[in-house]
């Protein structure tokens, strides 16, 4: 039984299908400028991939939640295969042309796997948590989904892409807290890092270390794992500064500009300001659709990418702004509530597992925009161009458009 | 329990919820404090990191001779700038302009380090583009970003050289300049009169700068023109000079070619300059978007000095002219009156203590008046005027018309005339009681610790030719004041020593250039110069009767003042509409041996 189109879930495809048009406009208007650009005609490239994408999620609408649970893993295996082919024969390109974040057949840029891998690590992880009866309880039984999200991690990171190996680690404490496993083993799991990033503070690194071990000694883990959780944050003190030496220029710029955009107006800071400048002299009602001096002269760093938000905060103003955000929050709720009412585990955890990525995506992109979070090229789900993560994000889409059916088909009634 | 039990989800999904919506509103906060809190600050921000001001530079004022002639205009140049932006794209536009503009690897270092200084000013790269290179850069505007090409106005002297050291000419401001409260409202890169009349009414001349703004992208490329009003450059005000171009032209085309000297033209009655010339001169133009280092290493290194400004920038020893003030000194004095004779008539020479003092004449002139000794310019006569008058009176009296202070001409640079005092000036030299008298001779005839600039002593005839009071030589009326100092001569004193400069015309040492169509008064000197050939004074006024022009003239090097009496009789008989064709051609030596002037205190006069 295939789902037909009139009893898929409205407000979902209500919701994307606005913010898809929000998106291509401001696209468009990111198009519009007085010097000559590259993306001037970049909207029709986008709306082109949007209808592959839409073929795309008619077809993965009618994939059943069992079919598509059997052949997790091997989907998984394929994500997993590009990565590493990636990593042997990947080209730069676009605004990343540093890293080698492409595959490429004969010169012809086909796409970015590790969007598909996003993909790949929800699909796996569903499976992974749904086949459990009880949500992992200890740190060991965290060491198999910590890998699955860990090895696309661990091949985004070489490539390197920073920004897309983080929502792989979003993805993987969305999808543990939703499968239930206790906040405070999530809390563990992530201390290392907490570590890492206090590591810079002698002071702060210290007073985390004996918070941590007054927060071992009240929730009891098993004693092994308790021990390795200390030792595992020592270490990271220990090694925080070669770890800081090894990333590359841009990564340690970017941070540091994040946190005093300033330090280098020209270069690393240069996106954030000019972004804020042109978001803040949007003002309540912006400078109108296309009429963005920033955006028309170029000011604004990859306007048609990473940077597409500040089009929005230029030309719409506040209130272009609040409308993006409530229908991105809309979009949340809705994939939440899909997630709550699936009709088996593996469903809501596939819905939460889209919940997680989007709403990363969402708010990284955004966040950096108003210098909220640093600046890492992560796109904006439904406007910034880019025909694999377009694909991917309506592939999402249509998981969470089953899923509902799925539940509504069974009669799921809320109580 | 099944961790997916209603109950349990809902738990987490509330959790989920509530931070949803708390990021929504974070992100939102953020918004708000940046558009809505941020506005004015963020608005400013984007006007002006898209905004570039552009100086319109304001023409600079139009210099007029006497009769509204043009001595200095401005006509339409080009300049080539490029906007400012990021460093790199401004280097990068600057790299590929250069092989179009001409500019060698030093110049665009020197343009670089210009761009450096003022990051937020367009870079001028040729400030005097020729048409050509603005067409072969106009075609390929679109490869340089940020290209500016503006029409300004350039300043223009049509007459070259022949005003040169008069107007003098315009340069780039320099940092030292800026630094002064009276440049300091220049822009860096502006420009600014550098000497001669443009310097001294720079002010009035330099007009206010009009701004414009252009919009420009992120990689400073100019997109739109003037989006907010310009505001007009105001023009600099006219000046309307006393110089006469008619005269100034005569004079330097009279001028012996290839001589060093200076000849100014004054009307007696009021000080008013007529004509203003030093030689050798230089091209105004030459400065116009920037002097070519050739040239002004020709101008700088050239022992002729072309840069100085010889009317008040140069000391001579005023020789036999200077007879004249020690005959109005004694005159004033009463201790000779124009008729008297001295007590020893002019053998050729004139024995004083142990010394023997020749006259210029070694056959002796015999007993003369006072207006005889002066058309002859007997040096035993005065020999003994001097001692009658004393050291004492000698330096008093001089100092009381000005003959040892500037005459206050409005130029840059003029010179203090060189003459002691007092008497301490020869008890710091000599030692107290270490000299004699015997200086009192020197003095008497020019000679001496006496050096003139050329200005100082047209004054001095200047007062000769009028009511015995000094004018202060001025070039724009408005500047013209009355001395308060005097000759303090009665009208037939003054009468008397013009009847006798007549007769070094009519009949003394001048004589070989009077014009048969005006009475001419003047007199000759001959300086006495060390390094070389002496050098030839002439001062002359005319109409004898009622004097309305007073030229001094000297030439380096042409050994006798009679050599440089024609010229001057030549101007003065242009100047008076009268036939000069009796005046017979200058007789020279030839400039063989120039040898190297020595300027007293020379100073270096603009270094850009």
């Amino acid at each position: 039984m295939t789902p037909r189109f009139r009893d898929l879930d409205r407000p979902l495809l209500a919701t994307t299908l606005a913010l898809a048009a929000f998106g291509l406009a401001t696209l468009y208007s990111a198009g519009q400028t007085d010097v000559p650009v590259a993306f001037a005609h970049i909207w029709r490239r986008q709306l082109a991939w949007f209808i592959f994408g839409l073929g795309a999620a008619a077809f993965v609408v009618r994939i059943s939640p069992q079919l598509l649970e059997w052949s997790t893993p091997y989907f998984y295996a394929g994500c997993v295969a590009l990565l590493l082919l990636t990593l042997a024969v990947g080209v730069g390109g676009g605004t990343a042309s540093a890293s080698k974040s492409w595959l490429a057949i004969g010169g012809l840029r086909i796409g970015q796997p590790a969007e598909l891998a996003k993909l790949g690590v929800i699909l796996m992880l569903a499976r992974w948590l749904a086949e459990r009866r009880e949500p992992p309880g200890t740190l060991r039984e965290l060491i198999v989904p910590g890998m699955i999200a860990g090895i696309p991690f661990v091949l985004v990171l070489l490539q390197p892409d920073l920004g897309s190996g983080i929502v792989f680690v979003a993805i993987l404490f969305a999808m543990l807290f939703w499968a239930g496993t206790r906040p405070s083993l999530l809390l563990l799991l992530a201390s290392p890092v907490i570590g890492l990033i206090l590591a810079f503070s002698t002071v702060a690194w210290g007073a985390w270390i004996v918070l941590l071990f007054g927060l071992v000694l009240w929730w009891r883990p098993y004693v092994w794992e308790g021990l390795a959780v200390m030792l595992a944050n020592i270490v990271m003190g220990v090694v925080a500064l070669p770890a800081w030496r090894s990333l590359a220029p841009y990564q340690q710029n970017r941070l540091l500009a994040f946190l005093n955009p300033e330090i280098d107006p020209r270069a690393a800071g240069w996106h954030v300001i000019q972004s804020k400048i042109a978001i803040g002299s949007g003002g309540l009602l912006g400078k109108g659709f296309t009429a963005g001096t920033q955006k028309r002269l170029a000011f604004l760093p990859a306007q048609h990418t990473d940077f597409i938000f500040s089009v929005v905060g230029e030309e719409l103003g506040f209130l272009g702004v609040l409308v993006g955000v409530t229908l991105f929050v809309t979009l949340f709720l809705i994939l939440l509530r899909i997630a709550r009412r699936a009709v088996d585990p593996y469903s809501s955890l596939l819905a939460f597992g889209v919940l997680g990525m989007l709403f990363t995506h969402v708010f990284e992109n955004i966040g950096m925009t108003v210098n909220l979070m640093p600046v890492t090229g992560i796109p904006l789900p439904l406007f910034s161009y880019g025909g694999s993560f377009a694909v991917v994000t309506w592939i999402a889409v249509a998981l969470s458009l089953r899923t509902a059916w799925q539940a509504r088909q069974s009669g799921y009634r809320d109580f | 329990m099944n961790a997916f039990h209603p109950l349990l989800a809902e738990r987490r999904a509330q959790v989920v919820r509530i931070v949803m919506l708390a990021t929504g509103l974070v992100i939102l906060g953020a918004f708000f404090r940046t558009q809505i809190l941020g506005y004015r600050v963020h608005a400013l921000q984007s006007r002006t990191n898209r905004m570039r001001p552009i100086t319109v530079p304001a023409a600079r004022g139009i210099i007029y001779d006497r009769a509204g002639q043009v001595l200095a205009e401005n006509v339409p140049g080009f300049t080539v700038a490029v906007l400012p932006g990021p460093e790199d794209s401004v280097l990068a536009t600057l790299r590929r302009i250069a092989p179009l503009a001409r500019l060698s690897t030093g110049e665009v270092g020197r343009i670089v380090d210009r761009y450096r200084r003022a990051p937020y000013q367009p870079v001028v790269v040729r400030a005097d583009a020729p048409l050509a290179m603005v067409a072969a850069l106009e075609e390929r505007r679109l490869q340089f970003p940020g290209l500016l090409i503006q029409t300004e106005p350039k300043r223009y002297y049509p007459d070259s050289t022949v005003a040169a050291h008069l107007l003098g000419y315009v340069g780039e401001v320099a940092e030292s300049e800026r630094a002064q409260p009276r440049f300091a409202a220049v822009r860096l890169g502006g420009l600014v009169g550098k000497d001669g009349l443009e310097r001294q009414y720079d002010d009035s001349l330099r007009g206010r700068d009009g701004m414009r703004y252009v919009e420009v992208s992120a990689l400073g490329r100019m997109v739109r023109e003037d989006i907010v009003p310009p505001l007009p450059p105001q023009a600099g005000t006219p000046l309307r000079t006393t110089v006469d171009l008619d005269l100034q032209r005569f004079v330097a085309a009279a001028f012996p070619p290839n001589r060093r000297g200076a000849v100014v033209a004054l009307d007696p009655a009021n000080g008013e300059v007529l004509a203003l010339y030093s030689a050798p001169g230089f091209d105004p133009n030459a400065f116009v978007g920037g002097v070519a280092p050739e040239y002004w290493r020709h101008l700088t290194e050239d022992p002729a000095h072309p840069l100085l400004n010889r009317v008040i920038q140069a000391r001579y020893p005023p020789g036999s002219t200077w007879k004249l003030a020690v005959a109005a000194m004694a005159l004033k004095r009463g201790i000779v009156g124009l008729r008297s004779r001295m007590p020893i008539p002019c053998r050729g020479g004139l024995q004083y203590g142990n010394r023997y003092f020749r006259c210029w004449e070694p056959l002796g002139h015999g007993d003369l008046t006072l207006e005889q000794a002066i058309a002859h310019s007997c040096d035993v006569y005065f020999y003994q005027l001097g001692l009658k008058l004393g050291v004492t009176s000698l330096l008093e009296d001089a100092s009381a018309w000005g003959g040892h202070s500037r005459t206050g001409i409005d130029l840059p640079g003029e010179l203090q005339p060189e003459y002691p005092s007092g008497r301490e000036y020869y008890d710091r030299l000599y030692g107290p009681g270490r000299w004699t008298s015997a200086v009192a001779l020197n003095l008497a005839i020019g000679q001496g610790e006496n050096a003139q600039t050329p200005v100082n002593m047209a004054r001095l005839f200047q007062m000769l030719a009028s009511d015995g009071r000094p004018q202060v030589p001025h070039l724009v009326r408005a500047r013209a004041r009355r001395d308060a100092a005097s000759l303090d001569l009665t009208l037939e004193q003054l009468d008397g020593l013009r009847r006798a400069m007549i007769s070094v015309v009519e009949t003394g040492t001048a004589r070989g250039s009077r014009v048969a169509a005006v009475t001419i008064g003047g007199k000759t000197a001959t300086a006495q110069n060390s390094h070389g050939p002496d050098h030839g004074w002439f001062i002359g006024f005319a109409p004898a009767e009622a004097p309305r022009i007073v030229v001094a003239a000297i030439i380096e090097f042409a050994e006798h003042g009679t050599a440089v009496a024609p010229l001057v009789t030549r101007v003065i008989s242009h100047y008076l509409r009268v036939d000069t064709l009796e005046v017979r051609p200058l007789d020279l030596p030839s400039d063989t041996t120039p040898g190297v002037m020595t300027i007293p205190d020379f100073v270096p006069i603009v270094v850009p």
